[in-house]
């Protein structure tokens, strides 16, 4: 029963939680949606902290989407030993890189009184949450090794079961304690999104690439 | 021809006081809430000195601006900050930002210690405390630091506008009897080309195609803060606090209920005009490839002359208001900038096509003691000129991207139209000296007459010429700016709070 409840009930909850919630935030209340970026209070454990962490935990992210979406394509890409080999090594590099940009981005807040002045609790309990992801996302990768290969049999195959509305716990329910821990707190970060500062990451300014540099608005030829 | 309207600008720097009066009006109105205590919409600064934020003007700090270089078809304009991919890789750490120590850490009093320290034998003081974490601070830095060269010395010899400059100019602007100084207030310029615009990731900033105005859209912005880091000027500000970007949005609300904007209309000096300038925007690309020397002029080539038929039915095709033909062709920055060629651009090489023009200050008065003692009005031009203390060359470095003729040009008019109303008013002066003078300036007496009217007596109306507006949506009801002061300013009804 417990089971079922963290690991299809809760995930339902946590994912419609994330995407009504962030809708709802972004329908009504768009001044709220920035990254209340810090930098101009405090400019040099920024730079290391913030480039570290989004340079770590952005492939990251995008690799693990990728094993929920083409799992056939990444099992071909660690086929070989060799293969297999050298995506352990890239993905604990930049696991190491997210975990230690977060910490030097937790130490930052807890010494700078400036940037502790503009913290709120839900900011806290964010950036703890994060950095206890990753924590265990590495414990993942160095104790139980070769994540690349068995990810897509136990993670892949429950997320599908999700996303097809047949779940199916029993892939991960044998898991060890490490593993659910992970699992459960990467839904509840997504269910936090729409109340904290998370939502920046669906405002990433894409557009910029190729949108004109100079923007003129009328306001009498706007439809009102 | 495609004619847009531009609301402009024009400060007559002889006639600047520095008294701060306009950056206190604007204070009071739109950045006295939390998160906006530094900024300051509006500023005067004195020159030579490092300005605000310190050193704005070193664009090998900021990287502000556009910068031209040669590409494969002939020159191309780019972003001195950043190119499009650069701008997403940058947006987790902004390598060119300005902090909070660039500017100033704002403060306030604790004046609760003067009510409630215990009865003993000193004064008890009010300590100065931070208004970020409300620690007690020392303050190091404040706006107008350097203000009248106090500190010259560390101060204004960072001038970054200094560098390079011939040593025996630079050592005169250190000597007691020879230094010279001169405020300039700044605003946002309200570019053609605003660099803010071109570097916002979010596309959140954006001008105002009926009168220019250039404003960031407080639901769009995001905070990335490249706006911060690519005006030139720094004149887009970071809201700590609430983690939006905000700037000087030249006072709409008032300007479409006919008044001028607060830090105009509070000028003590009357140094501020305001009035509408009809442009060819299909001339602003050619007009940003221009060599350094010849920018201003490209830039007046674009300004139409609003008098002209040709120029009158082609703004009438392109959907300019007949009102707003005859705001232009009463607008006074439209004499200045074209007519009369006495106000000039703030640093044009930034390549951002400003719309606030600067008359430059003719400054010290240019007189001569007189073997009985009494003093007279110089008349030789040249070497009223070259007594002046002003170096030209700073001027012309300020105002004109170097090119020293347009500088020299307009104080020979300057000093013209004093030499010609002191032959008129005072009499000590020949009638030939005072036709030499405009002779010598390429201007006729009823010029002379018409710039000392506008400059020295103008009325209200005749300084502030605003078009007809709509107001902004056409739907909000009209609100006195007082009444919007805890607000964002951006026309927000709620009060601006930190996201979550």
């Amino acid at each position: 029963m417990l089971e079922i409840m963290l690991f299809v009930v809760f995930p339902y909850v946590a994912l419609a939680i994330g995407i009504v919630g962030t809708l709802y935030r972004y329908l009504t209340n768009q001044y709220s949606f920035t990254s209340l970026s810090s930098q101009f209070l405090e400019n040099d454990l920024q730079f290391w902290g913030s480039t570290l962490w989004h340079y770590g935990i952005l492939p990251t992210t995008a690799i693990h989407l990728a094993g929920f979406t083409i799992p056939k394509v990444m099992a071909a890409l660690h086929g070989t030993p060799d293969l297999l080999y050298l995506s352990e090594l890239a993905g604990k590099i930049l696991g190491i890189m997210a975990l230690v940009g977060m910490g030097i981005l937790l130490y930052r807040r807890l010494t700078s009184s400036k940037i502790r002045a503009i913290t709120s609790t839900i900011d806290w309990i964010v950036l703890s949450l994060l950095f206890a992801q990753v924590f265990f996302g590495l414990i993942l990768a160095f104790v139980y090794r070769w994540g690349a290969a068995w990810f897509i049999h136990t993670a892949t195959p429950w997320m599908d079961s999700l996303a097809f509305f047949d779940p199916a716990p029993q892939f991960v329910t044998a898991l060890p304690l490490a593993h659910k821990i992970h699992f459960l707190t990467g839904f509840l970060l997504f269910a936090l999104m729409p109340f904290s500062r998370l939502v920046h990451i669906v405002t990433f300014p894409v557009s910029y690439l190729w949108r004109r540099f100079q923007l003129v608005i009328w306001t009498r030829r706007r439809v009102v | 021809m495609k004619i847009r309207s531009q609301v402009s600008m024009v400060f007559h720097l002889d006639k600047c006081i520095g008294c701060h009066t306009c950056s206190i009006a604007c204070k009071n109105i739109w950045t006295d809430r939390p998160g906006a205590e530094y900024m300051w919409w509006n500023n005067v600064e004195t020159k030579p000195g490092v300005g605000f934020p310190s050193q704005w003007e070193d664009q090998e700090k900021y990287h502000g601006g556009w910068e031209m270089k040669e590409g494969k078809k002939g020159p191309v304009i780019h972003l001195k900050l950043q190119n499009r991919p650069q701008a997403l890789a940058n947006l987790f750490s902004n390598p060119a930002m300005p902090t909070m120590d660039d500017y100033y850490e704002p403060w306030t009093y604790n004046y609760n210690d003067l009510f409630n320290s215990p009865l003993g034998n000193d004064q008890p003081t009010a300590r100065p405390i931070s208004r970020v974490d409300g620690q007690p601070i020392d303050i190091e830095s404040g706006p107008n630091w350097d203000d009248d060269l106090g500190g010259s010395n560390i101060y204004a010899a960072k001038d970054p506008l200094l560098e390079n400059m011939n040593p025996d100019d630079k050592m005169r602007l250190f000597s007691i009897e020879q230094l010279f100084y001169f405020y300039m207030p700044r605003i946002c310029n309200h570019c053609l080309n605003a660099a803010c615009v071109g570097a916002c990731p979010s596309g959140a900033i954006y001008k105002r195609a009926e009168d220019g105005v250039v404003l960031i859209n407080q639901d769009k912005c995001r905070g990335w803060r490249m706006c911060v880091s690519a005006c030139p000027y720094k004149k887009t500000y970071y809201n700590w606090s609430t983690g939006k970007s905000e700037k000087c949005i030249l006072c709409y609300p008032r300007l479409e209920t006919g008044q001028a904007p607060a830090c105009f209309h509070s000028c003590v000096g009357r140094i501020r005009y305001l009035g509408v300038l009809l442009y060819d925007a299909d001339q602003i690309e050619d007009a940003l490839k221009a060599p350094d020397d010849q920018l201003v002029e490209r830039q007046r080539q674009m300004i139409l002359d609003p008098h002209d038929p040709q120029v009158i039915a082609a703004a009438k095709e392109s959907g300019v208001p007949d009102g707003v033909v005859t705001a232009a062709q009463n607008s006074p920055v439209y004499r200045y900038v074209k007519e009369w060629k006495l106000a000039l651009p703030l640093h044009p090489e930034y390549r951002t096509l400003p719309m606030l023009f600067y008359v430059p200050p003719l400054l010290p008065v240019l007189n001569s003691t007189q073997e009985n003692g009494t003093q007279r009005v110089e008349t030789e031009l040249f070497t009223s000129l070259e007594k002046a203390r002003v170096p030209v060359r700073y001027m012309s470095r300020t105002l004109a991207a170097g090119n020293d003729d347009l500088v020299i040009k307009a104080y020979r008019k300057m000093i013209a139209v004093r030499i010609y109303k002191r032959h008129e008013t005072v009499g000590d002066v020949t009638a030939e000296e005072s036709a030499a003078a405009l002779a010598k300036a390429e201007m006729t007496a009823e010029e002379a007459e018409a710039i000392y009217t506008l400059t020295s007596i103008p009325t209200y109306q005749e300084r502030f010429v605003i078009p007809p507006y709509s107001r902004e949506g056409d739907i909000e009801e009209v609100y006195d700016p007082q009444q919007r002061k805890a607000e964002t300013g951006f026309g927000r009804r709620q009060a601006p709070q930190r996201g979550l």
